[in-house]
């Protein structure tokens, strides 16, 4: 039976809602509609009054969920675009984030943040917050790139006694699909090497880890090149002993990101290996991000806005003739 | 009942159509419903609202004596409105979100003294540990939240923590309560929040204490409303007014909104009329303020108002409240000496970690 990415985050959600009495859901049209991509979809009905639909009110939903957690529950929030999200930031970075620093008490609280671009989305449907959220103390930051992981990474954000923002990719939901759920035992902070090699490194997340993997393959079928693909997984806290330790074996990286290229993961990603494994380096690290506009509808503008296999095989092959 | 002159000035109320939402004619109700006696409950919220005059007189002239580093925000003439609320709620079982101005209703509620002095004075045994400050002290396990600075964000927290109860089945008899200012309800926070809990009909009291002025900003460069009340209406909650300088009115209708909510009537809102007597903080002196308002309806100290009505109700008397004052004076005190012997955070042994957990140790 094949299970697509978006059906292991309703699975995910079941189990946590069947397993943990302290687990409940509140968003918008997720109770019997199910939501707008059908993540929660039949869940109100399995689980009665522990599903419910909220106002259009980013901003209370957050504090809801931030005082919710307060009396010990664990809130799962959906927004229904992570680009929405923006309205409950405050709530996010300021009541969530510096609450456990402020007060000792932690605010369990997932936030799933349907996350980055699809053909036709345009500005507004299509961000990556996960930097801006990464930039701020206090939340953890995680991406998933697999089926396996959406279900098992959003089973451990909610074991999390701290936010956790949880950005699942919109073009990952009904395009990836695997046999089933398998874990390989990795703890939520941990990065991954997705696929093995030694000429170079590759440090990525989210659905930019499948576009890494067909750069990296086309680059072995062309040339011969063996690209190490790194999978973060959890952008905040990073998992730098993962990606230096590729970085010691291959003496080059690129860091590759969908989100807008003013600072945020890439850059946070070269700045450190620039400073922790400087040493490791046979040729500047590389970054490669979106474009610095507004996510644009057109199919072919929002293709030519993010990286792709090819754009991404050009500036490799920089990187390796350096 | 306090003289005429005390009570609530009757102010037009439209007749509010359908819904649930209610306007009371009067900011005085006849009787007090939960309030077994009315004496004992004046007495209790009175005694507070001396402990919050006194107490933050004291942190006063510590912040201008250079003691306290960073703002003190006073709740000077808004006592009256913030103990009765406070009164009202029942440490251990309800919630409290206070805001700036409500060490009354802190002290009524039965925020330790300490608390408040540890805070400002930045003592590591604090609730704060020297991490945050002053009014953004809580205890929020013991149902007292500690605010942030961006207003009107208390509503929708106080709103999930009761939607916890209610999820788990114990929100019966349980209310939970937060106040604002007249600027505070300009914010789309304020408004989500509200909106959202009266959506969930959950029994939450919000307190409006319209005092005229956010920071140095008159009500007219606020809001269009003729008054914050007309709100309730729009938000299908129960509304009720009040001259938040009348002690008894404030004393009754406090009871009546939190009765309200505690026996299933919902969201209430209750707009507060009065005059912020201090600055913003002890650093602004309000001078923005005409002495025209100064010396209009809600300038006076609702504390003068309050010390001769609970003498003109038999309620306590001149030798009593006397004895109150100095039995503060002492504890108040104390809890400045305590707090001034403790040490502060030390920045060698902080624990500079905002997150509690280590992810690499998360597994399913």
């Amino acid at each position: 039976m094949s299970m697509t990415y978006v059906d292991a985050i309703r699975e995910a959600q079941d189990h946590l809602l069947r397993e943990d009495p302290r687990v409940f859901l509140y968003g918008q049209d997720i109770s019997h509609f199910g939501g707008a991509f059908k993540a929660t979809k039949g869940l109100s009905e399995a689980y009665p009054g522990r599903v419910l639909d909220s106002p259009i009110s980013e901003d209370a939903m957050i504090g809801m969920a931030v005082g919710a957690a307060i009396e010990g529950m664990r809130p799962i929030i959906e927004m229904q675009f992570a680009d929405f999200s923006a309205v409950g930031f405050n709530q996010i970075v300021n009541q969530a984030g510096t609450h456990f620093y402020r007060t000792g008490i932690p605010i369990p609280i997932t936030v799933r943040l349907p996350s980055g671009g699809t053909p036709g989305s345009g500005p507004f449907h299509s961000q990556s917050m996960e930097a801006i959220y990464s930039h701020y103390p206090g939340l953890v930051v995680v991406t998933p790139a697999t089926v396996s992981d959406a279900y098992h990474m959003l089973v451990q954000a909610v074991s999390v006694d701290d936010p956790v923002i949880y950005c699942e990719h919109k073009f990952l939901y009904r395009w990836l699909k695997a046999s089933g759920i398998n874990g390989d035992g990795l703890p939520l902070g941990a990065a991954r090497i997705t696929r093995p090699g030694k000429h170079a490194t590759i440090v990525t997340y989210s659905a930019m880890v499948h576009e890494a993997v067909r750069a990296a393959d086309r680059l072995q079928e062309e040339s011969g090149w063996e690209i190490e693909v790194v999978d973060l997984r959890c952008v905040k806290p990073l998992d730098m002993d993962t990606v230096l330790a590729s970085v010691a074996r291959t003496g080059r990286m690129l860091a590759l990101g969908e989100a807008f290229p003013w600072g945020g993961v890439t850059a946070e990603v070269v700045s450190r290996v620039s400073d922790e494994g400087f040493h490791l380096l046979d040729a500047p690290p590389k970054r490669f991000n979106s474009r610095d506009t507004p996510v644009p509808y057109h199919p072919d503008l929002w293709a030519a806005h993010r990286p792709t296999p090819e754009t991404i095989c050009l500036a490799m092959r920089e990187l390796l003739s350096y | 009942m306090g003289r005429a002159s005390d009570t609530c000035p009757v102010r037009p109320v439209k007749p509010l159509a359908g819904g649930s939402a209610r306007a009371l004619a009067s900011g005085v109700p006849e009787t007090a419903p939960t309030i077994r006696s009315e004496r004992d409950h004046a007495r209790k919220v009175y005694r507070a609202m001396l402990e919050a005059r006194q107490l933050e007189a004291k942190l006063a002239s510590l912040y201008k004596a250079g003691k306290i580093v960073g703002g003190v925000y006073l709740g000077k003439g808004q006592e009256a409105v913030s103990a009765s609320l406070g009164g009202c709620l029942e440490w251990g079982r309800d919630i409290f979100a206070p805001l700036i101005r409500d060490q009354g209703g802190r002290s009524a509620f039965g925020e330790p003294m300490l608390d408040a002095t540890r805070t400002y004075l930045g003592s590591a045994e604090g609730p704060m540990r020297g991490r945050d400050g002053n009014i953004h002290r809580g205890r929020p396990k013991q149902g007292l939240p500690a605010m942030i600075s961006h207003l009107g964000t208390e509503v929708s927290v106080v709103a999930g923590m009761l939607l916890a109860r209610r999820l788990r089945g114990e929100l019966e008899g349980v209310v939970g309560a937060t106040s604002i200012g007249d600027g505070g309800t300009s914010t789309g926070s304020f408004h989500e929040g509200l909106n959202a809990a009266a959506v969930e009909r959950l029994p939450l009291v919000v307190v409006v204490a319209d005092n005229q002025f956010a920071y140095s900003t008159p009500t007219e460069r606020q809001f269009a409303c003729a008054s914050l009340l007309d709100r309730a209406a729009g938000y299908g909650v129960e509304g009720h007014e009040v001259d938040g300088t009348d002690f008894l009115a404030c004393l009754r209708t406090m009871a009546e909104a939190v009765d309200r909510a505690r026996q299933g009537g919902g969201t209430q809102m209750v707009v507060a009329r009065l005059l912020r007597l201090s600055g913003h903080g002890e650093h602004d002196d309000a001078s923005y303020v005409p002495d025209e308002v100064r010396a209009g309806r809600f300038g006076r100290d609702c504390m003068d108002v309050a010390e001769r009505q609970m003498i003109e109700s038999g309620y306590a008397d001149q030798s009593e409240i006397d004895g109150w004052r100095s039995e503060i004076v002492d504890e108040v005190q104390q809890a400045v000496a305590t707090a001034t012997r403790e040490h502060g955070p030390n920045p060698w042994d902080e624990r500079w970690e905002a997150r509690s957990t280590n992810l690499l140790t998360v597994v399913d």
